[in-house]
C-alpha cells in the first residue's frame, strides 16, 4: 500500500534520511522505531510531502507522492497524526473534527463522522464545546486522533502516540487505534516505546541516525538481542 | 457635553476607518507572520479607484446610494485583485526565504505602489467627487451629516461580515486553522496557498472600503495617503494585539478617538503624535498588544 524506496531527505545541509526503504502492507499495522533524532518524524513528513526528499520514490496505492503538495497527498487517503498532536488549541473540540472533515462538503455525512469519532472516544463528546488547547494532554491526543479519522483515511501515520501519557491513557489510545485497524485502516505507527510498538504492530523497522539498520516481524524483532539491548532496556 | 459626544462621534467614525485597514494588517500577520508594509498603499489605491470609477459611474444610476454602493464594490473588487496580484508575485516566490527578506520585499512594494502612484495618478491631490450629496441630521443636539452616518454603518456592517465569515464559515474556520499552524492545516486537507491569497483579498478589499470611506468625508487624495493611515492602522493593529481581529477593532476604535480628542481638546498639532506616543507606550507596558497572545483568537 505504502512502499518508500531509497528515500533521502535532509535539512538544509542536515542529512536526516538516508536511502530509507520501507514497505506497509494493506491492513496491517507496520512500526517504525527508534531513538531521539533517528528521523521517524522526517519520514512522516516526507511521506505527507511537509518536507521534500532529495532522492527515492515514495508510492502509495502505486501513485507517486513525491512533489505532490500536502494538502492533496491528504485528499489521496493518507491522514498523519504529528508529533505533538498539533491539535488547532485556539479552536473549540468540535470544530477540530470538522476541520478533520474539511474535505467532506456533504453536512450530513461530516455529522454521521463526528457520531462516529464521539462513539471511539466518548471522553471527547463531553468537552465538545471547550477549546481545544484547554484538553488534557491526553484528551489531546485524543482529538488529534479523532481529527485524522474525520477524513477516513486508508493510510493513518502516528507520530508517537504515547509521548507524555499515562500508561491507562496509552492503552486507551492504542486500543482506538488497534479499532480503527480493524475498521479498515493500515497504520504506519512510529514510536520510541519500542516495547508497545512491537507489541502492537506486524511488521517493524528501526531506524538509526536516518538508516534502517533492521527490519523483520515485530515479534522477531523483540526477540532480537540487539533490539533489546537498545530499545527495549533489558 | 454636546461637543463631547460630536467628538465622540467623529472619533469612532475615524476609528472605523482605522479599524478596516488595521484588520488587513492583523489578518495577513495572522496567516504569514509577515507585516504587509504595502497595505497602506492599498488603501491609497481604494481611494483612486474610487476617484475614477466615480467619474465613470456617478449618476448611471437613478440613486446616489445605489451609485456610491457600486463605486464601492468594484473598487473592493479591484483592490481584491491587487492584493491577490502582491501576494502571488511579490510574497509568495519569498515565503520560504526569512522574514528579513519578506519584509524587505514589503517595503520596497510600498515604495513601488507610492511612485507608479505618483506617475500614473500625479503627484497633486485629487478630489473626490461627491457621491452622495451631504445633507444634516439633528440628533438631540447633535449635527450630523448623512455621510458620518453612512461612512459609520458601512464600516460596521463590513466588520460584521468580516466576523461573521471568519466564525460561521466553513473557509473561516481554515483560516483560522492556517493562521494557528499551517502544516497542520494543510494535514486537514486545506489547501493553504488559497487561503492565503483569500486573506490578502479580503484585507485589500477592506483597505479599499477604508479608502473611499474616508475620501467621502475629507475629499482630498494624493498617492501619499496611505503612508500615514497605514502607519495608524499599523499601530491600531499592534495596540490591539497583532494578530487578533478583535484586537484590530479595539486598536483602530482606540486610536481614532485618542486623535479626535487630542485635536479636540488639546492642539491638532500633536493629533499625528498621539498614533506613535501609543505605539511607544504600548511597547514598553504591553509588547503582546491589549487582546495579544492566548488571550483572545487569532486569525
Ligand atoms: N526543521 C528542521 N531543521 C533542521 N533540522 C531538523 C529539522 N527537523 C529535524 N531536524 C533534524 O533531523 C534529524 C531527524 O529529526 P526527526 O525529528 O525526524 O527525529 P525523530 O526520530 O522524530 O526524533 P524524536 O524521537 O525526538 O521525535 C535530527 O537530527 C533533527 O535535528
Ligand atoms: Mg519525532
Amino acid at each position: 500500500m505504502l512502499t518508500l524506496s531509497h528515500v533521502s531527505t535532509r535539512y538544509g545541509s542536515i542529512q536526516a534520511l538516508t536511502d530509507v526503504s520501507l514497505e506497509v502492507e494493506k491492513g496491517s499495522v507496520a512500526t517504525l522505531i527508534g531513538a531521539n533524532g533517528a528521523g521517524k518524524s522526517t519520514a512522516l513528513r516526507s511521506i505527507m510531502g511537509l518536507c521534500q526528499p532529495h532522492a527515492g520514490e515514495i508510492l502509495f496505492e502505486g501513485r507517486k507522492l513525491n512533489k505532490i503538495p500536502t494538502h492533496r497527498i491528504a485528499a489521496m487517503g493518507i491522514a498523519l497524526v504529528p508529533e505533538g498532536r498539533a491539535v488547532f488549541a485556539n479552536l473549540t473540540v468540535l470544530e477540530n473534527l470538522e476541520l478533520g472533515g474539511y474535505l467532506q462538503r456533504d453536512g450530513k455525512r461530516l455529522r454521521l463522522d463526528i457520531d462516529h469519532v464521539y462513539e471511539v472516544f466518548p471522553r471527547l463528546k463531553e468537552r465538545m464545546a471547550q477549546m481545544a488547547g484547554t484538553l488534557s494532554g491526553g484528551e489531546q491526543q485524543m482529538l488529534a486522533i479523532g481529527r485524522a479519522l474525520m477524513a477516513h483515511p486508508r493510510l493513518l501515520l502516528l507520530d508517537e502516540p504515547s509521548l507524555g501519557l499515562a500508561p491507562l491513557m496509552v492503552h486507551a489510545i492504542f486500543d482506538a487505534v488497534d479499532r480503527i485497524n480493524r475498521e479498515g485502516a493500515t497504520v504506519l505507527l512510529v514510536e520510541q516505546n519500542a516495547n508497545l510498538a512491537l507489541k502492537r504492530s506486524r511488521k517493524a523497522y528501526v531506524l538509526e541516525t536516518g538508516r534502517i539498520i533492521m527490519q523483520g516481524d515485530s515479534a522477531d524483532l523483540a526477540k532480537d538481542p540487539r533490539v533489546q539491548e537498545a530499545y527495549l532496556g533489558e | 457635553m454636546e461637543s463631547f459626544l460630536q467628538q465622540l462621534i467623529n472619533g469612532i467614525s475615524l476609528g472605523s476607518i482605522y479599524a478596516l485597514v488595521a484588520l488587513g494588517y492583523t489578518m495577513v500577520y495572522g496567516v504569514l507572520r509577515l507585516i504587509n508594509f504595502a497595505h497602506g498603499d492599498v488603501y491609497m489605491l481604494g481611494a483612486y479607484f474610487g476617484f475614477y470609477l466615480s467619474r465613470i459611474l456617478q449618476g448611471r444610476t437613478p440613486y446616489h446610494l445605489l451609485d456610491a454602493a457600486l463605486v464601492m464594490f468594484l473598487s473592493m473588487l479591484g483592490c481584491a485583485i491587487c492584493g491577490l496580484l502582491m501576494e502571488r508575485f511579490a510574497y509568495r516566490p519569498v515565503r520560504r526565504a526569512s522574514r528579513l527578506t519578506m519584509l524587505i520585499i514589503a517595503i520596497g512594494l510600498s515604495l513601488l505602489i507610492e511612485n507608479a502612484g505618483q506617475l500614473i495618478f500625479g503627484a497633486n491631490p485629487k478630489f473626490f467627487p461627491q457621491l452622495i450629496p451631504e445633507s444634516h441630521i439633528k440628533l438631540g443636539g447633535l449635527m450630523l451629516t448623512n455621510q458620518q452616518v453612512i461612512v459609520l454603518l458601512t464600516a460596521v456592517t463590513l466588520m460584521i461580515l468580516l466576523n461573521l465569515f471568519i466564525y460561521r464559515s466553513r473557509t473561516g474556520k481554515a483560516m483560522r486553522a492556517v493562521s494557528f499552524n499551517m502544516d497542520a492545516a494543510k494535514l486537514m486537507g486545506i489547501d493553504t496557498d488559497r487561503i492565503i491569497a483569500l486573506t490578502f483579498a479580503l484585507g485589500s478589499a477592506l483597505a479599499a472600503a477604508g479608502g473611499i470611506l474616508v475620501s467621502i468625508n475629507i475629499p482630498g487624495i494624493d498617492p501619499l495617503m496611505g503612508v500615514m493611515t497605514g502607519l495608524k492602522a499599523f499601530v491600531a493593529a499592534v495596540l490591539g494585539g497583532i494578530g487578533n481581529i478583535f484586537g484590530a477593532v479595539l486598536g483602530g476604535l482606540i486610536l481614532g478617538l485618542a486623535e479626535v480628542m487630542v485635536a479636540g481638546y488639546g492642539s491638532s498639532t500633536y493629533r499625528d503624535a498621539i498614533a506613535f506616543l501609543i505605539l511607544i507606550v504600548i511597547l514598553l507596558f504591553k509588547p503582546a498588544g491589549l487582546l495579544g497572545k492566548g488571550a483572545v483568537e487569532k486569525v
